[in-house]
């Protein structure tokens, strides 16, 4: 079927300006990117995959204006023993930024790989292709063309500390797009953190590779600015017995998508992805997440919570694909919010399609306000009504918080939440 | 300490009176025990006192000490020192028990422009607190009420009555849900905190609980209002002849 006329217009004008890469060993990968985005098209508000959330934004030329804003306090993670790794509206910072070596890894930035061999090479938008099946994602296809810069980390051992990527947004109408490609060796074990709002237009997109019995973990802070926007995907593809647990907090936004498409294709791998959402006034936040169990006995599991308040919307789209063969699959899904007034909404498409016979799979959505009897048990103890509402508000993340398996991190992101819930108060 | 003058309560969604007039006054140091048939408005008179929502007061007045208690938000009234033991303590996932009660003193402390304790002074009063109560550490651990057996739950409130220390505190129907063993238990940490300053107010069914809570007065309370006062015997003459007798004998 000819691509309609205005998807054409649509991705023309997005690229026009654009220039892409011809030399170096991703040039393969970008070409091939480009003309797949050519098949399929920009996103279009009619698009099924973009029912609940407008696209035209992430789409047009121009990245649409977004004002910085400073909520008064240090940028999350500032105290952790890590390596920082900045960039500013896109662009890598070598100031802020450590020495890009630490022991049991390999870091390369994308924009400085230029031979025609790298290790990335295979992984360049190869995972980001798997991953257009059965559901296109051409905004990830536009970042695999035309990213400017990212990260390439190798992990070989097991780093003593985890790397950060850091992302400062300075100028009004930065439009940034980043790729980072992961690759976790057999037995490995890494931690990526990532924070800040990079861009008052942010297109990223991660590949993950985790070999057998490796383990990674992902926590990830978009937060602070109101008006930015984002756009990212994680794409990651699981060996036998490995461990993926990816962690999202989200605050504030006028429009954040985020999808994540996860294939276990080998034996007894374990996924775990986790959102805790924030949301005041004009605020618009998708978490779309794919699932696909491949091989026997995996565990996957997408716990996501959303507080909205004051005319904020959440949306989740969350898949279980069980694929023939998938015998002993463990699968759960679960998407919550807590709507703080009538004029805050809740939009969720929770989908199971599973074609193995001896799997268990389950999967609920619910949306609710807070819970008057408990308000009025913590009230009657001396508890005034905003801290016992907060309180409630934090026990209503915490089945996603709790996915987190560093304490310290942990608290992080709980002192984030405090934090945000005590500036949002009615 | 507490006094209730002409109290008339009226679901605030339906038209339906259950107060009709309650008068009720209880002196520091007593133990005051109302009794009464389901539906006679004992548990509606604990849950106007501490302020809960869907009730409205149509007329008379409720002081403790020179405080108007019906002027004031729930969470004022507890840092005046008012305390109601909940009929059915609320299950609260996701928010740890420490956590909670150490935000209830602190606030309440916070309130009273008092200084608020440390988590290590908190630690050591909420562990003199809890083994008196047997209460171990798993219950401390764990979310507010969140699997808690029924005597766990009791035991869990008058733990927190233990902590924050209240002058005047509402018993309703704590022996429910309790075996007699979990009723000692609960009985001897609310008469461990009987003290010439504190009144209590015990809501019962049953005479049972007053044999170990033993009452200064008892009060018969049917359709919304207190029909007969009289000493612990009075609590015996219901447990013997029920309250068909004596509503009778007023009507």
């Amino acid at each position: 079927m000819a691509l309609p006329q205005v998807k054409v217009d649509a991705t023309d004008a997005r690229v026009a300006d654009l220039s892409l890469v011809e030399t170096g060993w991703t040039a393969a990968a970008r070409k091939n990117a480009l003309s797949r985005l050519r098949e399929m098209g920009l996103p279009h508000r009619r698009d099924e995959y973009w029912k609940y959330t407008r696209p035209d934004t992430l789409v047009q030329p121009e990245a649409p204006a977004a004002a910085k804003f400073d909520p008064q306090e240090p940028p999350i993670f500032s105290e952790m023993d890590r390596l920082r790794i900045v960039f500013v509206d896109g662009v890598f910072d070598p100031e802020a930024s450590d020495d890009l070596t630490l022991e049991d890894v390999r870091i390369d930035r994308l924009a400085e790989a230029n031979s025609d061999i790298h290790w990335a090479r295979d992984l360049y938008g190869a995972l980001e292709a798997e991953g257009q099946e059965p559901v296109e994602r051409p905004l990830a296809t536009l970042n695999t063309a035309f990213a400017t810069d990212g990260v390439l980390i190798h992990v070989t051992g097991k780093p003593s500390k985890p790397i950060s990527l850091i992302y400062y947004h300075q100028a009004t109408s930065s439009d940034a797009v980043l790729h980072h490609v992961i690759k976790l060796d057999a037995g490995t074990e890494f931690t990526l953190l990532e924070n800040g709002p990079a861009a008052a237009r942010f297109n990223k997109v991660m590949e993950v590779e985790v070999a057998d019995r490796a383990t990674f973990h992902h926590v990830r802070a978009q937060g602070r600015d109101h008006e930015r926007r984002a756009a990212t995907h994680i794409f990651a593809r699981l060996g036998a017995e490995s461990t993926f647990k990816s962690f999202t907090l989200t605050a504030n936004g006028v429009l954040t998508r985020n999808e994540c498409v996860i294939e276990l294709t080998g034996d007894d791998a374990v996924a775990h992805v986790a959102g805790a959402c924030v949301g005041d006034g004009d605020f618009h936040h998708d978490d779309t997440v794919f699932v696909t169990h491949d091989a026997l006995r995996c565990e996957s599991r997408q716990v996501f919570k959303k507080v909205l308040r004051n005319g904020a919307t959440g949306v989740f789209q969350g898949k279980i694909l069980v694929k023939e063969g998938a015998q002993k699959t463990d699968g759960y899904q679960i998407s919550q919010s807590l709507l703080l007034d009538d004029d805050s909404q809740f939009l969720a498409k929770p989908e199971l399609e599973i074609y193995a016979d001896d799997v268990a799979c389950s999967h609920g959505s619910t949306s609710g306000a807070i819970d008057e009897t408990a308000l009025f048990y913590l009230r009657s103890r001396g508890v005034p009504h905003a801290e016992a509402t907060n309180l409630l508000t934090l026990a209503f993340l915490a089945e996603a918080v709790e996915e987190i398996e560093d304490e310290n991190l942990r608290d992080e992101i709980v002192s984030r939440l405090e934090a945000w819930l005590t500036r949002h108060q009615s | 300490m507490l006094n209730i003058k002409n109290l008339h309560v009226k679901l605030e969604e339906e038209d339906k009176q259950i107060l009709k007039g309650v008068d009720l006054s209880v002196e520091a140091g007593k133990v005051h025990a109302i009794m009464g048939p389901n539906g006679s408005g004992k548990s509606t008179l604990s849950y106007v006192l501490s302020g809960r929502e869907g009730y409205e007061v149509t007329d008379g007045t409720a002081h403790l000490g020179d405080v108007d208690l019906l002027e004031l938000e729930p969470e004022e009234r507890s840092a005046e020192g008012l305390f109601l033991a909940f009929q059915y303590p609320v299950e609260i996932p996701g928010v740890g028990n420490m956590t909670f009660m150490r935000t209830a003193l602190n606030a309440q402390r916070k309130a009273r422009d008092e200084e608020e304790l440390s988590a290590a002074d908190f630690l050591k009063l909420v562990r003199a607190r809890a083994k008196d109560l047997k209460i171990d550490a798993d219950m401390l651990k764990r979310p507010v009420n969140v699997g808690f057996s029924g005597g766990e739950k009791k035991r869990n409130e008058i733990l927190q009555m233990a902590i924050l220390e209240p002058k005047m505190c509402i018993l309703d129907e704590t022996d429910s849900g309790l075996d007699v063993d979990a009723m000692k238990l609960v009985s001897e940490g609310v008469n461990a905190l009987r003290d010439t300053g504190r009144g209590f107010l015990v809501i019962t069914h049953y005479q049972r609980l007053l044999d170990h809570i033993k009452p200064d007065v008892v009060h018969i309370m049917a359709d919304g209002r207190i029909v007969k006062t009289g000493g612990p015997d009075l609590a015996l003459e219901v447990e013997n002849n029920g309250y068909a007798d004596i509503l009778a004998e007023v009507a």
